[in-house]
């Protein structure tokens, strides 16, 4: 495993893109890690029928 | 499915985009609407019965009904509409629309827009200013006197002007309007000024007294909302050549009449589906509040069906200074369009945008995917009847409405 990539992402300043709950991101804040928020949810909002429903479409 | 229903959606925008919606005619809904009786009174919205009718519509039907001499006040009116003896049904049925309470009666002047590229037409009664008024549930002798006024005078006068002139393309209009900072349904500043470049050459040319052009020309001067009766039933005639499309899944019409607020999906024809309407979050005029505001009401909505008004606003930042919030929202809403929309518009474009086209082609299904709904501005009516207008904002329609839909979607279409 390639691991030089990851060294050279952990080696320079860490620009966090969080994609999910709020919280996620607090710890990173917490160490002045720079979080961007994404408006971000799951399809549907989660709702499982009609995801289904979607998924008969083919999407 | 999944590239059947692309491809139907595909054609649905492609017949939005090739749409001519042109200005041929002014007449009367008695002669012009299809289907149109003189015993009918057409209402904005899905179709809904007088008992469940909302404070503004009930208002603007007593108006409509003192309008033709079925009854001498609002006793009279009311009981002639609860016997039954007077048929309603939704403007979208007759190929009309009708922004607020949108009752449309016979002897009412409309509008006549012809879609070029497919022969469909479509009608929509004149503007008669902001405040007291009958499409916000007025119905005071002055509301009425107005309407008497533009039948009378004013849709004749402008009738003949348009033949001197002829037909006139609405799409560059709106087109243009876009430009000059007009969304095209609550500010139509830009569009009404183009209007009367358009028609007042030939309106001062007819065999008419000077006082009755000036008093014609100040009217359509005074009131920024004119054009707004004209981008509807241009919307109108450009979307209906997209319903009824097997396996499309564009939404061809979003509509509210005060008590619910219903779409139809081009794949799924004339079918409603509906849910309750929203209160609209906005500004007030003095001495009003959320506290009297009706629900949503209108087919204005028609305008975001077909890609400008909500779905414009970052053409418009003036915009929020009549439905609230910051430029900065506006220039938002267009964006977030993007993301429940088939295509960007060929000819509305938004000069702050780079001149990117407008949102164009709701689809039903990246609505449900997403939970983006569709960005509405509108009027705010008083919600008891003979009052009027008490402001304007934003709402969302209901999420039913696109769950309902997608439901029968899947049922039709799904594996």
């Amino acid at each position: 495993m390639d691991v030089k990539k990851i060294r050279e992402l952990f080696s320079k300043e860490l620009v966090v893109i969080n994609m999910g709950l709020e919280s996620f991101a607090d710890n990173l804040r917490k160490e002045d890690v720079k979080v961007l928020p994404m408006d971000w949810k799951p399809p549907a909002g989660g709702n499982k029928r009609l995801i289904a429903l979607l998924e008969k479409l083919g999407r | 499915m999944k590239a059947k229903i692309e491809e139907a959606n595909q054609e649905a925008v492609s017949r939005i985009q090739r749409a001519k919606p042109t200005l041929v005619d002014v007449s009367t809904a008695g002669e012009a609407i299809p289907g149109m009786k003189k015993n009918m009174i057409l209402h904005a919205g899905p179709p809904v019965t007088w008992e469940r009718m909302c404070g503004p519509m009930r208002g603007a039907v007593i108006g409509g009904m003192i309008l033709e001499g079925f009854a001498r006040n609002m006793q009279e009116a009311e009981a002639l509409a609860a016997s039954g003896k007077v048929l309603f049904d939704s403007c979208h049925h007759h190929s009309s629309v009708g922004p607020m309470a949108g009752v449309v009666t016979w002897s009412m002047p409309v509008w006549v827009l012809e879609n070029k590229t497919f022969g469909n037409r479509a009608y929509c009664t004149l503007n008669e200013g902001l405040g007291k008024v009958l499409r916000y549930g007025a119905f005071s002798e002055e509301v009425i006197a107005r309407l008497r006024w533009m039948a009378e005078d004013l849709a004749p006068a402008l009738k003949k002007a348009l033949l001197r002139h002829g037909a006139i393309d609405m799409k560059s209009l709106i087109a243009q309007a876009l430009q000059m900072g007009d969304e095209g349904h609550n500010r139509n500043r830009a569009g009404t000024s183009l209007f009367i470049r358009e028609i007042a050459p030939d309106l001062v040319m007819l065999d008419e007294s000077r006082e009755k052009i000036a008093k014609i020309l100040t009217f359509i001067h005074g009131n920024d909302h004119f054009f707004l009766n004209l981008t509807m039933p241009t919307c109108k005639c450009t979307v209906d050549a997209a319903a009824s499309i097997e396996g499309c899944s564009v939404v061809t019409t979003m509509a509210r009449n005060g008590t619910e607020f219903g779409i139809r999906v081009s794949g799924l024809g004339d079918q409603w589906f509906t849910g309750p309407a929203g209160m609209v979050e906005g500004l007030y005029l003095p001495g009003f509040s959320a506290k009297d505001a009706a629900p949503d009401i209108g087919d204005s909505v028609i305008t975001e069906t077909a890609g400008i008004g909500g779905f414009a606003m970052a053409a418009a930042p003036a915009i929020v200074k009549f439905v609230g919030g910051s430029a900065r929202d506006a220039v938002r809403y267009t964006q977030q369009m993007y993301e429940i929309t088939v295509a960007e518009n060929d000819t509305y474009q938004i000069p702050t945008l780079d001149f990117r086209g407008t949102p164009t082609g709701i689809d039903l299904l990246k609505v449900v995917e997403t939970g983006i709904l569709p960005a509405i501005n509108t009027g705010i009516a008083h919600k008891e009847p003979g009052i009027g207008m008490v402001g304007a904002g934003l709402v969302h329609p209901p999420e039913n409405c696109f769950h309902d839909a997608l439901e029968a979607f899947a049922e039709k279409y799904g594996k």
